[in-house]
């Protein structure tokens, strides 16, 4: 929709361009949130799209994504076959509400920075580790992990005028088996719940993150594999009912049950599946 | 900045903030349509350098130096793209309004995302069809038929005739004219649910560059009146100002601001400064009627007709019919049950809005989206009072109605403004506003008391209603009366008895919405003999054939009262047998796995044609000097595909083809009256006139034929193009000359008396107890729709009706907080159904043919959506053994109801 108060749009093309930052500025990934809702209180728009980053590279450490990548590049990355659980990144894609054609404008950058519950970068980031890298507009960077990153529901470490520049995932994890399992209440709709467990393949670890149907991605780690009473157990105790998120995308009691039962979906398929 | 649309260069400079979509529209492409302006309804989709994108979210400034392609550059030299060449084959769409986008997003398909339609459509919305046309179109499945040369139309598929126009995107929508001359008009809405405005500011608003005028309650007419549109404008409680000192639900006007933009406009609604005095509000609809409720209308009952203002009632019913309580006592089994159906949203993919202007010689002109022109025009001259003659209210294509746009939600405030600032006015409802400030179905309560004996014979039916209004009354009287009856009229038992309730509360208005009250009480009523056969054993369909009404029954809901319903034609019986054979036949295979539960139900509804208390049309064919044939009709086309076979009728009494009925509709300067297309009537009113008017014409052609040739009008008969005499054939423009230039005849209908028509719906689902997933194996709707006119159209009515009662089954919930505010203002988070969540729907038609329709023919718009949700949640009690009484029926819900009866699997 038009947003009626901007007065002015300013399209950097390197850091130093950036303007300094002021209240009523924001910055502009594919624009798809921003413009998908009214913003009386904005009035210049700060435009990433003309920084020119690189979208996605490849390194022996792992995967950089820039902020601004969008989720259609990240669906047609082509990552190294020594990477099983690259398949998440296209995986996750699909767990956006939004269609193909928003793919093509939104980026996994706005989409950390909303900070949203069901979102699906963010369970990506989580489930796969990743650290955010953040310039401050002095000129300054710092990483943080994902789980410190997102704080709450719209919430998140961002101080104003920082940028989310990248996320980084490590080629150790890229390296696991992964499994990804996720509720909704409608077939293709919003995630209510979207798990997304990893299995070290030298140690046989687990590790899984569970998004969607908390305020914020949670972490459990497991440095052998846990059996079902276990996994349910430590779940139990992490997050107590009133844990849950409670919005129009599900009933908290429906969300901590889908979590408990994805999670066994998840060990079971990482673990069982290839004993049997 | 320079860009390419369509191929032409273009240098023009958006706004800052401007999305792509409104940039377009400016440049005048208005193929590109507004659905939500969200980024969820994929109408406005384009083409940016090849890759699909929805242009309400795509800034306008990135589209610099860019290749942009909308609806109206799809057309090659060659003609149409296949894709639109599809789409008018397979008639992949009823109002059109999410064709444009549907098309752009096919053709950017790869073969890939072609198989999977379900993820590539999830980003298009289309309101009307339940996909079923659209999967056909972009797999190239033809549908549409051509007009046989020879015989009569009626009975054919021809297409829409307006499909080309669709298609391109050329077809006008009501906002898609120039508005460069216009004012824009925004509405500052109330924050608080009951409030009396002690005083308004506007000094602001003022101090804004652009704003000409802020209209508040000082500048709206004492009178009141409601927003809901009938024949009898009495029917409904006058209850509402254009704008009023009190307000009574979050989202209810404040104060308009008119001004040269519409930014603008939203700069002086936030800058408006109003004192609120908060009035204690009150949400529930049996805490409203309760002793020491807020009261929300202080009003002389007899001047406004709302039934009891002092307990907040806005009508009431009661009747019986014979005693209950003897039939209760003969019984020998009882059931007794309490349902609720929710909010719900009509989803009309173009929403509302109206532009208004003076015309030179001093009327006011409208240009509106609406279902009713000739009822908003009275309205209009009504509350301002202005001579009617004065008033022209005009509609162009209507994108969706179901039920409304038997409103008056724009039009009031455009008038008002107009006449204040002598400008043109538009005023546009956005999404938001859709689902905070415009009308909902009716949240209905419903408890069922049934008796019946062993050999399933009903001895008593007794529900008692509450329904909540809202904040205003506006259709609360007629919805409850119209669900308290056909509900009831339906079934042959002695014994019934009735109690309904209408309150006000301090929430968003609830309207006229398809099935107008039906299917709440249909919900609970069929859901409640679905348990009672269970109790005694008997088979549901048998439990319906014992009891239906048949010919020669009186058919009686809870009184004795006159009325002018008749079996015009019945095909109930075939429409149970049907559907029977239909889930007999079935093959579909339950998905795997210990968790999945499988069942069948079933569910029948019955309604009458045409609403009551009288529904008037006229219609005008005229044959103009070159010998063709105008055919003037008050029906406006929104979807219903009136357009279609009003021209069929007219044809097939004239003995041409429709193509050559040149048709005019929806201008009250066209025509004397017409009551409107609600309440399923655009056929069986507006076409009966409509069949009147072409067959006077046929005799007065005869006539003059028989004349001219000196022959007897019995050996005379109607050709194409001509009239044969004896051994001559006279052309039409030979006789239009003949009798001074031109002819013209009129027809008219009064809506009475009414026949019924019925549907039967039947699923099969299965039922993950792990989960709460509910998942459809087979859905199939057997409809008595008299003698079908168009079997494409009517059969995409019934699948657009089952598409819109699954939403409302599966997910839809227009939720509102503790606080009166709406929690689901958006497509994102009011669960429509995309594609996938809706699965294909077997149609299948009895064989009958009305006495009192057109050719035969009954409505069938509304009734569809009526057996849907108690047909479901009879499958899902068959598959779980749990009964569900609260739609909509998502994951979590089931699941919780799985779980509180122990049915549920870890
Ligand atoms: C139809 C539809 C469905 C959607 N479904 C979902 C869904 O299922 N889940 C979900 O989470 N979201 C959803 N969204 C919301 C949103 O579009 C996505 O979250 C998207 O990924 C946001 O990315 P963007 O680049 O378009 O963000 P933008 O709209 O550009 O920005 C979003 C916010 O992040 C800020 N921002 C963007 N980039 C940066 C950066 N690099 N550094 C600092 N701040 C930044 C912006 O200032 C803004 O506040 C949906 C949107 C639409 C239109
Ligand atoms: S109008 Fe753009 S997606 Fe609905
Ligand atoms: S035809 Fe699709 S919304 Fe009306």
């Amino acid at each position: 929709m038009d947003l009626n108060t901007i007065e002015h749009v300013q399209q950097p093309g390197a850091r130093g361009e950036i303007p300094p930052f002021s209240p009523g500025d924001a910055f502009v990934g594919g624009g798809t949130w921003l413009f998908s809702e009214p913003q009386p209180h904005l009035r210049r728009l700060v435009d990433l799209s003309t920084l020119g980053w690189e979208p996605l590279r490849v390194s022996p450490e792992g995967l950089e994504i820039a902020a601004t990548c969008t989720l259609a590049e990240l669906n047609a990355a082509n990552l190294p076959a020594e990477w099983p659980a690259a398949h998440l990144l296209a995986d996750c894609c699909r767990c956006l509400m939004g269609s193909f054609k928003v793919w093509n404008m939104a980026t996994v950058g706005g989409n950390l920075c909303m900070s949203l519950p069901a979102g699906p970068m963010i369970s990506l980031s989580a489930g796969l580790e990743a650290t955010c890298l953040l310039w401050a507009p002095d000129g300054t960077d710092r990483r943080v992990s994902l789980f410190d990153f997102i704080t709450g529901p719209r919430q998140n470490a961002l101080r104003p005028g920082e940028i989310l520049r990248s996320i980084h995932i490590p080629a150790a994890v890229l390296a696991r088996s992964a499994e990804m399992r996720r509720a909704s209440l409608t077939r293709h709709g919003r995630s209510a719940a979207l798990l997304i467990g990893t299995r070290d393949r030298t140690s046989g670890a687990f590790t899984l993150a569970v998004t969607a149907s908390v305020p914020r991605p949670l972490q459990f780690h497991f440095p052998e594999a846990p059996d079902a009473q276990t996994l349910r157990a430590r779940l139990e105790a992490g997050i107590p009912p009133e844990g849950f998120y409670d919005d129009i995308h599900g009933a908290p009691a429906w969300r901590r049950h889908m979590t408990v039962r994805m999670a066994e979906e998840i060990r079971n398929a990482l673990y069982e599946g290839d004993r049997a | 900045m320079t860009l390419t649309i369509n191929g032409h260069p273009t240098d023009a400079a958006p706004r800052a903030g401007q999305c792509l979509r409104t940039f377009l529209r400016d440049q005048g492409w208005f193929g590109v349509k507004k659905g939500c302006d969200t980024g969820d309804c994929g109408a406005c989709t384009v083409h940016v350098d090849g890759e699909p994108v929805h242009s309400c979210i795509f800034p306008a400034f990135r589209a610099k130096g860019r290749e942009v392609r909308t609806i109206e550059g799809m057309r090659g030299a060659d003609g149409l793209h296949p894709v639109q060449e599809a789409f008018i084959a397979a008639q992949g769409f009823q109002c059109g309004f999410c064709t444009p986008g549907m098309v752009m997003t096919t053709a950017a398909l790869t073969q890939g995302q072609r198989a999977d339609l379900p993820i590539a459509l999830k980003g298009n919305i289309c309101r009307c069809s339940g996909y079923r046309a659209v999967e056909d179109a972009v797999h190239g499945i033809a549908h549409t038929e051509q007009a046989p040369q020879d015989a009569p139309s009626c009975g054919v598929s021809l297409p829409d005739p307006a499909n080309h126009a669709v298609v391109t995107g050329a077809v006008r929508y009501t906002m898609d004219v120039p508005v460069d001359d216009a004012a824009h008009l925004k509405i500052l809405r109330s924050p608080h649910p009951h409030a009396r405005i002690r005083a308004i500011d506007a000094s602001g608003a003022y101090d804004v560059p652009g704003v000409i005028a802020v209209l508040t309650h000082a500048d709206a007419p004492q009178a009141c009146f409601s927003s809901a549109r009938h024949e009898v404008s009495k029917d409904d409680p006058d209850d509402l100002r254009i704008l009023d000192d009190v307000v009574r639900f979050v989202g209810q006007r404040v104060a308009a601001v008119v001004a040269e933009s519409e930014g603008a406009a939203e700069e002086g609604c936030r800058r408006i400064k109003v004192d609120y005095e908060i009035l204690p509000a009150v949400f529930d609809p049996e805490a409203a009627m309760a002793p020491g409720a807020p009261i929300l209308h202080h009003k002389d009952p007899a001047t406004s007709r709302i039934g009891a203002p002092e307990r907040n009632v806005v009508g009431e019913v009661h009747g019986m019919l014979g005693d209950v309580e003897a039939g209760f006592a003969e019984a020998d089994a009882i059931y007794e049950g309490n349902y609720a159906s929710q909010r719900i949203q009509h989803g009309h993919l173009e929403t509302l809005g109206s532009i208004g202007w003076l015309e030179a010689d001093g009327t006011l002109s409208l240009r509106t989206s609406s279902q009713v022109p000739f009822l908003v025009r009275n309205a209009l001259a009504d509350v301002l009072s202005l001579d009617p003659a004065l008033v022209r209210v005009a509609c162009g294509r209507v994108g969706g109605g179901f039920g409304a746009k038997q409103e008056m939600l724009t039009e009031d405030i455009v008038a008002l403004a107009v006449l204040k600032t002598g400008r043109k006015v538009k005023h546009e409802f956005t999404r938001e506003e859709q689902f905070t400030a415009a009308t909902c179905r009716h949240p209905v309560r419903v408890r069922v008391m049934l008796g019946a004996r062993r050999d399933g014979t009903l001895t008593a039916m007794q529900i008692r209603v509450v329904s909540d209004a809202g904040a205003y009354g506006n259709h609360s009287v007629g919805t409850l009366f119209h669900g308290c009856n056909e509900v009831l009229q339906l079934y042959r038992c002695p014994n019934k008895k009735v109690d309904g309730f209408a309150a006000y509360t301090n929430t968003l208005p609830s309207g006229a919405f398809r099935g107008y009250g039906l299917s709440q009480t249909v919900f609970a009523m069929e859901s409640a003999l679905d348990e009672l056969a269970r109790t005694i054993g008997v088979d549901p369909f048998e439990l319906r054939r014992l009891n239906v009404v048949r010919p020669g029954d009186a058919m009686r809901a809870y009184s004795d009262h006159p009325h002018d319903v008749e079996f015009g034609s019945y095909g109930l019986d075939q429409c149970l047998d049907l559907v029977e054979a239909a889930l007999a036949r079935d093959e579909s295979v339950p998905p795997d796995g210990a968790e999945w539960a499988t069942g069948q139900g079933m569910a029948a509804a019955m309604i009458d044609t045409i609403p009551p208390r009288g529904h008037f049309s006229d219609a005008r064919v005229r044959l103009t000097e070159d010998g063709a044939f105008e055919l003037t009709v008050g029906t406006v086309e929104f979807g219903n595909g009136t357009s279609t076979v009003h021209r069929q009728i007219a044809a097939s009494v004239l003995a041409t083809t429709p193509d050559k009925i040149r048709l005019v509709q929806g201008d009250t300067t066209q025509l004397g009256h017409d009551t409107g297309a609600f309440g399923s009537t655009g056929i069986v009113v507006a076409g009966l006139a409509t069949e009147r008017a072409a067959r006077a014409m046929a005799e007065r052609l005869l006539a003059e034929a028989a004349g001219a040739a000196g022959v007897a009008p019995e050996a005379c008969h109607l050709e194409d193009g001509a009239v044969r005499a004896g051994a001559t054939a006279v052309p039409l423009s030979a006789l239009a000359a003949q009798a001074g230039g031109t002819i013209t005849v009129e027809g008219h209908s009064t809506g009475s008396p009414r026949s019924v028509a019925f549907n039967v719906h039947g699923f099969k689902v299965a039922v993950n107890r792990g989960t709460g997933e509910l998942r459809i194996l087979k859905s199939v709707q057997a409809a008595d729709a008299g003698r079908v006119l168009n079997p494409m159209q009517c059969r995409g009515q019934v699948e657009g009706g089952v598409a819109q009662a699954l939403g409302a089954a599966m997910s839809e919930n227009l939720r509102i907080g503790p606080d009166g505010v709406v929690e689901t203002p958006n497509f994102r988070s009011y669960l429509m159904p995309r594609f996938v969540d809706i699965p294909r729907t077997e149609v299948l038609f009895a064989d009958t043919y009305d006495r009192l329709g057109p050719f035969g023919a009954k409505s069938m718009s509304e009734s569809p959506f009526n057996p849907v949700a108690p047909a479901l949640a009879n499958a899902v009690r068959d598959a779980t053994g749990v009964r569900l009484t609260h739609p909509p029926f998502a994951p979590d819900t089931v699941h919780a109801a799985l779980a509180a009866s122990g049915a549920a699997c870890e």
